[in-house]
């Protein structure tokens, strides 16, 4: 019984197994006797995740490489070192894909960030339940649209032959094209992030409300403290943990701002506001053929995102939190 | 990894507590305001679009753009589309992709979750840091685009469904709610000669309705929706996905490459067709919704966020 009761153990989240934990583990032979079915069914996962994702991650050598896919191949090119990064840093499409990439994430922590935290508070507020549920229902719905059905939806409301521009010429003004202006483009992808994520977004903070003992609204309340003094001294701070999480989460993954959203509008913005990191590798690499420069520009993104992850973690980590992964 | 998923917790009740001081007029005026505005701002731009999709060219034209007040119901539009083949054929595809990505998607992750979810199995370790690690980093645009067309899928189905079959994120969830069933059942069954498989298939499954028809869904969405995959790797125009027609035909309004000269040849898509792409294009996603979305409870995502 010796393994059921360390496996047993482990599940209930007690000591993890290791070899300390469990000095008679059976010989990898026995191990592999025992656990074959599980392996078996680890397969299909496995080569999928090998074949589409770490192997396609040594695929980056390419990056170090004059890779031509038709003379030399990914075997046959030459190795030219670093210098596919060093033409990136005096590449000026690639530093102002770096600065609207940190400028859309920077804009987005202070106006699309708060906003599910809002709409979590205000739909906690509604007193009806069967209210709650229906603007529930309608907030998420947006999440499960696709990029290309949000852009298209903009387009019909907010374009040059949109909803807006009609009724702004019906009634004589002058209509503006939100959807081809660059100046704007910053507002325009931050209220379709609004749009299609804000209501999904509120879940996990919704989530946190609940979890806050309403003994405390009561005892607050008998003390004499009025509805937004109450919010402020128990709401807040039983949501903080998560806004703090969720911030750090969000600065870990700092230069993914959306990648679909820009490729779809891209043509119509043009490249000097929408070029972001992904597009950049995308248009340098694939479509103009020079594949070991873009798998630079991916890979120079994968490794810094990673620091990233990981120094947002430690950070996690230091105020208490469990971050997206955790040491256990 | 923790194990929070699924844990379904109280609803807030209805209703003032008897200790909670009566709203003010002002602030429930400003609240109701602010919701209304909130749930046109959702529902507004769907009604319109249905609207138009449903409307005579006569009253497109009359209105100039987006009808807003019904002037009679006709499904010219539709007919329209389905007498073609091109928008046809991008549905077929479509729902093919995701019915057949769904299973294999749903299945991979299953089979891989449940071989995840015993620590101290033989590999466990490296086995869950091959999902795990797929967080932290991705291998880039390019080499899966050389890998993909290495392999020979360019062009073919497999290509909008292999690359993204599996999602660390819905692994997670399924392996978390996996580990928080009680293991004496499953002791119990291993005890009685069940084989791992059986286990799998008559309890854990089950036991996992839920959750499974929630990360099931999370695919199908995911595949319906996906355009990028398909941009990237079918160039012939008969295999594109509804995606890319909506794309091309909707948003940059460029006649599609149609064989046969029909509603989607070289005249201009007319308003009315193109709303009504657009509404095939939602429709799944909303006969779908309130299926999964009672099962949207707060602990899936806790679970997955902190997992």
């Amino acid at each position: 019984m010796g393994t059921l009761t360390t496996k047993r153990a482990a599940r209930r989240g007690g000591t993890p197994p290791g070899p300390a934990a469990s000095p008679h583990q059976p010989s990898w032979r026995a191990q592999l006797h025992r656990d074959w079915p599980l392996l078996l069914m680890n397969l299909p996962m496995l080569l999928l995740v090998l074949g589409f994702w770490w192997i396609p991650a040594l695929g980056n050598l390419i990056a170090f490489q004059d890779y031509n896919p038709y003379t030399g191949g990914i075997t046959g090119s030459p190795i030219i070192g670093f210098t596919n990064f060093a033409l990136l840093f005096q590449d000026p499409q690639f530093l102002r894909a770096i600065v609207n990439t940190l400028s859309i994430t920077a804009f987005q922590l202070v106006f699309y960030f708060p906003v599910p935290i809002m709409l979590a508070l205000l739909l906690n507020s509604l007193a009806s339940a069967r209210l709650r549920a229906f603007v529930q229902g309608v907030v998420y719905m947006p999440f499960f649209f696709s990029w290309v059905l949000v852009v298209a939806i903009f387009q019909q409301m907010f374009g040059g032959a949109g909803l807006l521009a009609q009724i702004l010429r019906e009634n004589g003004r002058e209509a503006v094209d939100w959807m081809t202006n660059s100046d704007t483009f910053i507002l325009l992808i931050t209220s379709q992030t609004i749009w299609k994520d804000a209501g999904w977004g509120a879940i996990i903070f919704l989530a946190a409300l609940s979890t806050i003992d309403p003994n405390l609204y009561e005892a607050a309340a008998v003390d004499g403290a009025r509805k937004w003094r109450r919010m402020w001294h128990i709401t807040l701070p039983g949501l903080r943990p998560v806004i703090v999480l969720l911030l750090i989460l969000r600065l870990g993954d700092a230069l993914n701002v959306g990648f679909e959203q820009f490729m779809l509008q891209r043509s119509a913005v043009g490249s000097e506001a929408s070029e972001v990191f992904d597009t950049f590798v995308y248009w340098s690499g694939l479509r103009t053929g020079d594949l070991g420069y873009g798998a630079a520009a991916g890979l120079f993104k994968g490794l810094v995102g990673l620091l990233l992850i990981v120094a947002a973690n430690r950070v996690a980590h230091a105020f208490g939190e469990r971050g997206v992964y955790s040491r256990s | 990894m923790t194990v929070l998923a699924f844990r379904r917790r109280p609803r807030k009740p209805s209703g003032l507590a008897p200790w909670e001081e009566r709203p003010s007029p002002v602030g429930q005026l400003g609240k109701g305001t602010l919701v209304v505005l909130i749930v046109v701002a959702v529902l507004g731009p769907l009604y319109t679009i249905v609207l138009t999709s449903l409307s005579t060219s006569a009253t497109v034209n009359r209105v100039g753009g987006l009808v807003l007040v019904p002037d009679g119901i006709t499904f010219e539009a539709y007919q329209q589309i389905f007498s073609d083949t091109v928008v046809s054929r991008a549905v077929l595809v479509s729902t093919g992709v995701t019915v057949v990505g769904t299973l294999i998607s749903a299945g991979v992750s299953v089979l891989g979750a449940y071989s995840l979810s015993r620590p101290g199995s033989f590999l466990h370790r490296p086995l869950l840091f091959s999902v795990l690690l797929m967080f932290v980093f991705f291998p880039g645009i390019i080499p899966v685009y050389l890998m993909v067309s290495g392999l020979g899928l360019k062009d073919t189905y497999w290509s909008l469904i292999l690359p993204t079959a599996v999602s660390a994120f819905n692994v997670v969830v399924l392996r978390s709610f996996f580990m928080s069933i009680p293991g004496e059942i499953l002791d119990s069954a291993r005890i009685d000669g069940a084989s791992e498989f059986r286990i799998l298939w008559r309890i854990v499954l089950p036991m996992s309705k839920a959750v499974t028809a929630v990360v099931a869904m999370f695919y199908a969405v995911g595949y319906w929706n996906s355009w990028f995959n398909a941009m990237l790797y079918i160039d012939d125009t008969r295999k594109w996905p509804l995606a890319l027609i909506l794309r091309q035909y909707v948003v940059d309004s460029n006649p599609l490459p149609s064989a046969t000269a029909g509603v989607t040849g070289d005249a201009p898509p007319t308003l009315a067709i193109k709303m009504a792409i657009v509404v095939i294009a939602v429709v799944p996603a909303l006969i779908i919704y309130p299926f999964v979305q009672r099962h949207f409870t707060k602990g899936v995502l806790i679970g997955a966020v902190k997992g």
